[in-house]
């Protein structure tokens, strides 16, 4: 499944997109993160780090399966 | 409504589409590159968003000012890409009958979108830069 990375985050990881496997124990929003912050740890260190889904923000219980486009927002900045 | 992710910010255009003959009151806020920030100089913003949702957050805004106050017309442009100090960034901009709910509804728009809408911007230094807001 690929996910669309923004700012910050983009350049934590370092790609724009990157592709995950959805393993069974990543079902959902709250795992996702789990997964990623593990993964790379300076993601913590960010004032928040949101997950939408079909361009909507997402809450942590949502399902990722059946979406079709998920995206990292870290902390927005515009204006 | 106008909601619009650009290059360049075209003010004219907006107050042209806010204008109707039932408005009479047009306000606009227009944010800019300040030269300082954090007590550096600032040398550049590089804005960058997540389009299509950012587009669907503004018109979410948009309606619902258009629910809480008696609004005309309603318009949100924001750019992406490098500005440089004094440069225009974003405007936003509402009409009404009378100009309280459309200085009311400018205040919300611009509050609502630096808050909720997808779009990042790094600020450049002399000597260093940073996303703005990332961290605490």
């Amino acid at each position: 499944m690929n996910i669309l990375l923004f700012g910050i985050v983009r350049e934590i990881i370092g790609t724009p997109v990157m592709d995950i496997s959805l393993e069974p124990d990543v079902r959902t929003v709250a795992d996702l993160k789990l997964l990623l912050v593990k993964e790379y740890p300076r993601l913590a260190g960010l004032r928040s780090l949101a997950v939408a889904i079909d361009k909507e923000y997402a809450e942590d219980e949502q399902l990722l399966e059946g979406s079709s486009e998920i995206a990292l927002i870290p902390p927005v900045s515009g204006g | 409504m106008l909601i619009e992710i650009v290059p360049h910010i075209d003010l004219a255009r907006v107050t042209d589409y806010l204008q109707s003959p039932e408005s009479g009151g047009i306000v606009t806020f227009t944010g800019a590159v300040r030269n300082i920030a954090n007590g550096k100089d600032v040398t550049m913003l590089q804005f960058e968003a997540y389009e299509p949702m950012a587009l669907s957050e503004m018109e979410k805004i948009a309606s619902r000012a258009q629910d809480l106050w008696p609004l005309q017309r309603l318009a949100m442009q924001h750019v992406v890409g490098e500005k440089r100090v004094g440069e225009m960034v974003v405007v936003v901009g509402a009409s009404s009958a009378h100009r309280k709910a459309a200085f009311q509804a400018c205040q919300f728009l611009i509050d609502e979108l630096k808050a909720t809408v997808p779009i990042w911007k790094k600020e450049f230094y002399t000597d260093s830069s940073v996303w703005v807001a990332a961290h605490p």
